[in-house]
């Protein structure tokens, strides 16, 4: 294709190739500090027209790739940075076979890492940014990777794609220069996306033993709470967390049993971001090591 | 990489993988997984040395062709205790059948629906255990399903409702609108036992039934895919005492001896498949045209040349209908 891009992220490269230029640039800018990989791609993400006339007349940016979603909605040009994002997520959702997928932002200390999972907007992926800025790694604010054969989890440390309010928050927290171009009035409301910190980029490589289950509910609402979750639900709540949880078959089915039963898990509910950071290092220095 | 010979090329002689640099590689990935070769590349080159990362990435797709035989092979299992008190033959059909069978062209394909022939005088039977043992209709939109009942070679697709795994049931070969009549009723009659009860055409029949569903309706999609199950299936089956002779009278018997010459060709002039010269024929001057629509896809997984994709989708429309029904059938699709 005219314009590309390839990107290691964590285990997995991609290949992002697009008919416009801006998309490619605004990934290039977004993902500088990332290592470009030199040999096979795992997945091969493409931005193109719709229909051919719409690569100029209303430029509209139909994702597709190795994998597709026959009725995938387009998004304009100017959201093409989120197009590219989306594209990636994609290939992982419907190819990934390695790993067993899970919808879950994860953070790692002393090579042990936190999971967290929940319903979309419960707050995991600013939760996970706000740790990697407080002494944590950043692994991943999308997908943890779970390895059958080990049970360990690699990282897929993507740029974190902050919502709305979550973004004033981390711009005081990281700074303007750690965030990307403000993508308005997208399907998926406003977004700006983190560029994570050095040390979750240089150790990409690096996996880690799960040893704690969070389910975070965020609400100004909400009174601090950690409640107790049994395996059966955990159990469930994960299988529907995976994307790729039915194609892996046996194999995911083991491994998700052994992370069930061999890792604590809470839900916690948390009204402000300070009470959040509290509670995990307090659950976290609770846990036997 | 502007086509997929490549792909093609590694297929007919996997020795040719170990010289591919990654960017190669990459390239050949996204054609095969567009043209779902992915499963059957990764056996074809399995024990050689390659390029970095590329071995793990075909050994993912050597896993996920495992699960989907067993997937396959489990669903065709219900669909037997689904029709088993009804006593009649059923007849597996396309991968389910390959891989049921143990032939070389299942070894790491892909498989979605199951696909069953059954008599045509049985099919309302057939269609309310169906439905009795689970399984519910896709589609809900009346003229589709009139035209599905009147015109073509299949009930309309039925899906499992915990499953989510959809059923294609076959009274026939073809559309009842296409020219050729392959005599169905002839294939279920012939068609061989597994030890489980359910059967599998007979080697000729199979090929047959192949070369129907290629070159006789649709537009060559997934062509290459096709293409490649009808080589497997010649190297399998032409072992068997008499197989040629069988083919040659068959293709003859189901009006599709052209259609059968064209895929014999193709195939040894692709995938260098030895097959009886005198079936095959002479070269046609077309043969180049359908070579140029099956490679018409770019190392990014896109399809190309969209004027030759265009044409062989009008032939699609015009194998299987007549001019007029043609013209009412495009009208009620577009009006809607």
């Amino acid at each position: 294709m005219k314009h590309q891009l390839s990107l290691q992220v964590g285990p997995v490269a991609f290949r992002v190739g697009s008919e416009w230029r801006q998309p490619i640039d605004a990934l290039r800018s977004l993902y500088r500090d990332y290592p470009e990989p030199k040999g096979v791609a795992n997945f091969t993400v493409r931005l193109e027209a719709e229909r051919p006339w719409r690569r100029w007349l209303r430029p509209s940016v139909a994702i597709r790739g190795d994998y597709i979603l026959p009725d995938a909605a387009p998004l304009a040009l100017e959201h093409g940075l989120l197009a590219a994002e989306m594209g990636m997520n994609l290939q992982m959702a419907l190819g990934q076979k390695r790993y067993l997928l899970l919808h879950a932002a994860t953070v790692e200390r002393d090579g042990r890492a936190v999971i967290m999972t929940g319903a979309s907007g419960a707050g995991k992926s600013t939760l996970a940014a706000l740790l990697g800025e407080h002494g944590w790694r950043l692994m991943g604010d999308e997908f943890a990777l779970l390895d059958p054969e080990d049970g360990r989890l690699h990282p897929f440390p993507r740029a974190v794609s902050l919502k709305n309010h979550a973004i004033y928050v981390m711009e005081e927290i990281a700074g303007e220069e750690r965030l990307g171009p403000w993508l308005r009035d997208t399907p998926k409301g406003t977004i700006r996306h983190l560029r994570p910190r050095a040390d979750a980029v240089a150790r990409m490589g690096e996996s880690a033993r799960p040893a704690m289950i969070l389910f975070p509910s965020f609400g100004r609402e909400l009174e601090r709470a950690v409640r107790p979750v049994g395996e059966a639900e955990v159990f469930v709540r994960l299988t529907q967390a995976s994307t790729n949880y039915v194609t892996l078959g046996e194999r995911g089915f083991a491994a998700l049993s052994s992370l069930v039963k061999g890792v604590p898990a809470r839900a916690i509910d948390y009204p402000d971001t300070e009470t959040a950071l509290a509670l995990v290092e307090e659950l976290w220095s609770g846990l036997p090591s | 990489m502007k086509d997929a010979r490549l792909l093609v090329a590694v297929l007919r002689d996997p020795s040719r993988a170990s010289a591919l640099n990654g960017a190669e590689w990459t390239d050949l990935i996204g054609v095969a997984r567009a043209e779902s070769l992915i499963g059957s590349l990764a056996h074809r080159v399995q024990g050689l040395r390659l390029a970095p990362g590329v071995e793990a990435i075909l050994e993912d797709a050597r896993r996920d062709a495992e699960q989907a035989r067993r997937q396959a092979l489990w669903e065709a299992e219900m669909a037997r205790r689904a029709l088993a008190p009804l006593d009649v033959p059923v007849v597996l059909l396309k991968g389910t059948a390959y891989v049921a069978a143990g032939l070389q062209a299942g070894v790491g394909r892909s498989i979605g629906d199951l696909d069953i022939l059954v008599p045509r005088a049985s099919l309302d039977a057939v269609q309310e255990a169906l439905l009795a043992a689970g399984w519910e209709w896709v589609k809900e939109d009346a003229y589709d399903d009139l035209y599905y009942r009147r015109w073509m070679h299949e009930l309309p697709p039925l899906i499992h409702r915990e499953r989510d795994r959809m059923v294609d049931v076959h009274h026939t070969i073809l559309p009842l609108t296409a020219r050729p009549t392959p005599d169905a009723e002839a294939m279920i009659a012939e068609s061989e036992s597994l030890p489980n009860g359910l059967r599998v055409l007979a080697p000729a029949d199979m090929v047959i039934h192949a070369v129907a569903h290629l070159f006789a309706d649709g537009d060559l999609a997934g062509g290459l895919r096709n293409l490649w199950d009808i080589d497997r299936m010649l190297r399998d089956l032409a072992e068997r005492e008499g197989f040629w002779r069988a083919l040659g009278s068959l293709a003859e018997r189901h009006q599709l001896r052209r259609q059968v010459a064209r895929a014999l060709r193709l195939a040894a002039r692709l995938y260098g498949t030895p097959v009886d010269a005198r079936l095959a024929g002479k070269p046609d001057a077309t043969d180049r045209l359908f070579e140029r629509r099956l490679l018409a896809r770019n190392g990014w997984g896109q399809g190309t040349r969209g004027a030759t994709r265009f044409a062989f989708y009008v032939r699609s429309h015009w194998l299987r209908m007549p001019p007029l029904m043609l013209m009412r059938h495009l009208w009620t699709k577009a009006r809607r």
